[in-house]
């Protein structure tokens, strides 16, 4: 009957925070996102198989604190001028993970952390191109992506 | 009901004035780069100083502020975050892929090329070889 419960039970929440937390409105809510879920499933997405889905908390914080990071240092960057020998640049990553949910979930950590943006995605070596505002080592920015965010992802998504 | 800004207590009112000044200081340093940064690509890199914590401070200033001034949980400006941070890579995709795409059609140097299946792909021992 439910064919994506996440989906349902997040469209009911927002459901009930736009309208109050009611009675009326969980039900009314429910209802709602009941119909519309199915209207989903007949667009068949695929279904994302959460595997560790307890690590998704501690990748929020994670990228939640790389974000303000990135934040200070690219509004520094617009304020002040770019340091001397410091220039932006295109990256290839190779990526290891293949999970369509991972991989949006990746573009959207990356295009909202100011300083590296999601360019596109080669389904053939799995690669991504990216633009950085500041390519100050290669390798780490390599190893920042594939250390850090890659590796949780893969755990959650397994 | 809502109390007038003037009677909250003095440190939500220090909190929400924070970060408000912090959302709306980043929203405009995102412009000024949106604006001054040299090429296309740089300049994509602006606006998201607006979209992540720029909305983000707002947001939480909103929600400091109504939650105390009306005495109850009002935290539907989430959805606001939540929305704009899912949907600004794809606008952010489609400009970049956009300009991408006309880089590489008119051959401009710096600009990463595009292989096009496997048979266009230089072989890899060759460019082992040449690195």
């Amino acid at each position: 009957m439910l064919p994506y419960p996440i989906l349902t039970i997040s469209l009911t929440l927002m459901w009930m925070l736009l309208n109050g937390f009611t009675l009326g409105h969980l039900i009314l809510g429910a209802l709602v996102a009941v119909f519309a879920s199915w209207a989903m499933a007949s667009l068949r997405p695929d279904k994302p198989k959460l595997n560790k889905w307890y690590l998704l908390p501690k990748l929020f914080f994670i990228v939640l604190y790389d974000v303000a990071l990135s934040n200070i240092a690219v509004a520094w960057l617009i304020v002040r001028g770019r340091a001397k020998g410091r220039k932006a640049g295109f990256l290839t990553i190779p990526l290891e993970i293949k999970d369509r949910t991972a991989l949006a979930l990746l573009a959207i950590i990356l295009t909202s952390t100011p300083g590296s943006v999601w360019l596109e995605y080669d389904s053939y070596d799995g690669s991504i191109l990216m633009h950085v505002l500041d390519l100050e080592e290669e390798e780490q920015w390599v190893a920042t992506i594939k250390n850090r965010y890659e590796k949780l992802l893969m755990e959650i998504f397994a | 009901m809502i109390y007038p800004a003037a009677d909250l207590p003095l440190s939500v009112a220090l909190a929400v004035a924070f970060f408000l000044l912090v959302g709306a200081a980043l929203a405009l340093i995102g412009a000024i780069g949106f604006l001054r940064l040299p090429t296309f690509y740089e300049r994509l890199h602006a606006p998201a100083l607006g979209t992540s914590w720029g909305i983000g401070g707002i947001m939480l200033a909103s929600m400091i502020y109504f939650t105390v001034s009306s005495s109850r949980l009002v935290i539907h400006e989430i959805l606001i975050g939540i929305f704009v941070t899912v949907t600004t890579p794809i606008t952010f995709m489609l400009l970049a892929r956009a300009a991408l795409h006309r880089d590489r059609t008119a051959r401009r140097d710096g600009v990463p090329r595009k292989y096009v299946g496997p048979e266009e792909r230089p072989n890899p021992e060759d460019v082992s070889d040449a690195s």
